[in-house]
């Protein structure tokens, strides 16, 4: 393009950014993404002892194999069972939760079928890699969580999770000295790559109330029901 | 119309089909399916069976659905009365005559499909499908169907509101009856993705086969439905029938 032609010229204004672009009702979705063993269950665990007493909520698993997630929570008696869904992913839970999102629609509406006051859904992803995202006809915004232990290259690598999910959590910050982490620039490679939006470092097992995405969650709450339908 | 019938029949309209084997996951489970040659034979015996029962009701319930120029494609045994049939604007409204037929065609889905498993697995898929077909191709046709119909019904009235025929509905059901198991099988056996695509694309003459033949049959297999009852009662399964 010559240097005096600006692309600006040729497009039209972007929109105001909205995810839910036709006012979806019912609950606040949102989506937890990560690789497999960064903490998105005992995330999702944690929010449930935090938020149950505030709000109605629920949530959905999406399992590779098995219903190991949903058990898991079930056991911790974090929610009662009426209050979980897992679904089965066909082996590709990328898939089943950005190109054909219909298992995790289905799951969804079950639940608000059976719970008709329901203020939040958390949707868990199967543990996956670096490229995946939630489709945001499943969910309003999105939380991608990694871990120390996988080395503080991650955030620098990117990725649609690392740059572009509506919350970045990197977990595990108790092991940053055992696995010669450097929380420093795991924040600052995050910061670089994430266009100002949040990330926070926490460790669940230092802070099993997960208490800092929790205020993140509560602001989502608010921020939505204040939005014109 | 053939880029509607092409919309309606590809793996990637987010229907819910990737999250179903048809069977095959059992059917590798049990070593009924481990290489190209077991799959052919399965998908083959898939095809006339539960892909022929499909293409007949999808077909059905497209004639139905559509306004009175396929309302003589109705096979036996549901059809509306001939008051009912005076022709309109395609395509037809929810009418309570319609809402009767898709109900009566949907226990006919039911008659066919005995284990319980298949028909929850069925209904789920019409579900998805109606979801998406409402929002691709809006109509109130739509209203007639029961809100989980069997998978055929849903696709033959997106058939119809899509402006397909009959004929293009049975062709896309005995299609995806196929299509989609043979995906599932190639990605729990790690198969050669070549030799799949290369194994359905010669059952495209008995696809047509059994696409373009009349009625509804009651074509049953035994082997799918008690496939289908044991894996639902698994907790390790990847698929969800």
């Amino acid at each position: 393009m010559p240097p005096d032609h600006n692309l600006d010229d040729y497009v039209d204004a972007p929109a105001p950014h909205r995810h839910s672009p036709e006012g979806r009702p019912g609950p606040l979705r949102i989506g937890l993404g990560g690789p497999v063993g960064s903490g998105k269950t005992a995330l999702a665990a944690a929010l449930c002892r935090t938020l149950g007493p505030e709000y109605d909520l629920a949530v959905v698993t999406n399992d590779i194999y098995t219903t190991e997630d949903a058990d898991f929570l079930r056991r911790n008696a974090v929610l009662p069972d009426d209050r979980i869904e897992a679904v089965q992913t066909g082996c590709c839970p990328h898939t089943a939760i950005r190109d054909d999102i219909t298992a995790n629609l289905d799951a969804v509406e079950l639940l608000e079928a059976r719970h008709p006051g329901l203020e939040l859904v958390l949707v868990e992803s199967g543990g996956d890699n670096l490229t995946a995202s939630f489709s945001y006809g499943l969910v309003d915004v999105q939380v991608f969580v990694i871990d120390v232990a996988g080395g503080d290259k991650v955030p620098r690598k990117g990725g649609p999770g690392v740059t572009a999910a509506d919350l970045l959590v990197v977990n595990k910050t108790d092991l940053a000295p055992l696995v010669g982490a450097d929380l420093g620039v795991m924040r600052r490679d995050a910061d670089a790559v994430r266009g100002g939006r949040p990330t926070l470092l926490v460790s669940l097992r230092e802070d099993p109330s997960a208490a800092a995405v929790a205020d993140w969650v509560r602001e989502q709450i608010r921020a939505r029901s204040v939005q014109p339908a | 119309m053939t880029a509607a019938l092409l919309t309606l029949a590809d793996s990637r309209l987010p229907a819910g089909g990737h999250t179903h084997s048809g069977g095959v996951e059992q059917a590798i489970a049990a070593g009924v399916v481990h290489d190209p040659a077991t799959l052919t034979a399965f998908l083959r015996r898939r095809l006339h069976t539960a892909g022929a029962v499909a293409a007949g009701l999808a077909a059905a319930a497209t004639a139905l659905s559509s306004s009175g120029r396929h309302r003589g494609q109705v096979p036996f045994p549901v059809a509306l009365s001939p008051a009912s049939c005076s022709s309109g604007e395609s395509p037809a409204p929810a009418s309570s005559e319609l809402v009767a037929a898709l109900l009566s065609l949907d226990a006919e889905a039911d008659a066919r499909t005995p284990s319980p498993a298949l028909r929850a697995a069925s209904r789920q898929q019409g579900r998805g499908l109606v979801r998406v077909g409402r929002r691709a191709w809006p109509s109130p046709v739509w209203d007639a169907l029961p809100e989980r119909p069997h998978s055929p019904l849903a696709l033959g009235v997106a058939a119809a509101v899509a402006g397909l025929t009959p004929r293009d509905a049975a062709a896309a059901a005995a299609y995806l009856s196929v299509s989609g198991p043979a995906t599932a099988a190639q990605r729990l056996l790690a198969m050669d993705p070549l030799a799949v695509a290369a194994l359905t694309a010669r059952l495209a003459p008995e696809i047509d086969e059994v696409a373009t033949a009349d009625g509804v049959p009651a074509a049953a297999d035994p082997l799918l439905d008690l496939l289908a009852e044991v894996h639902a009662a698994r907790k390790d399964r990847f698929f969800a029938s």
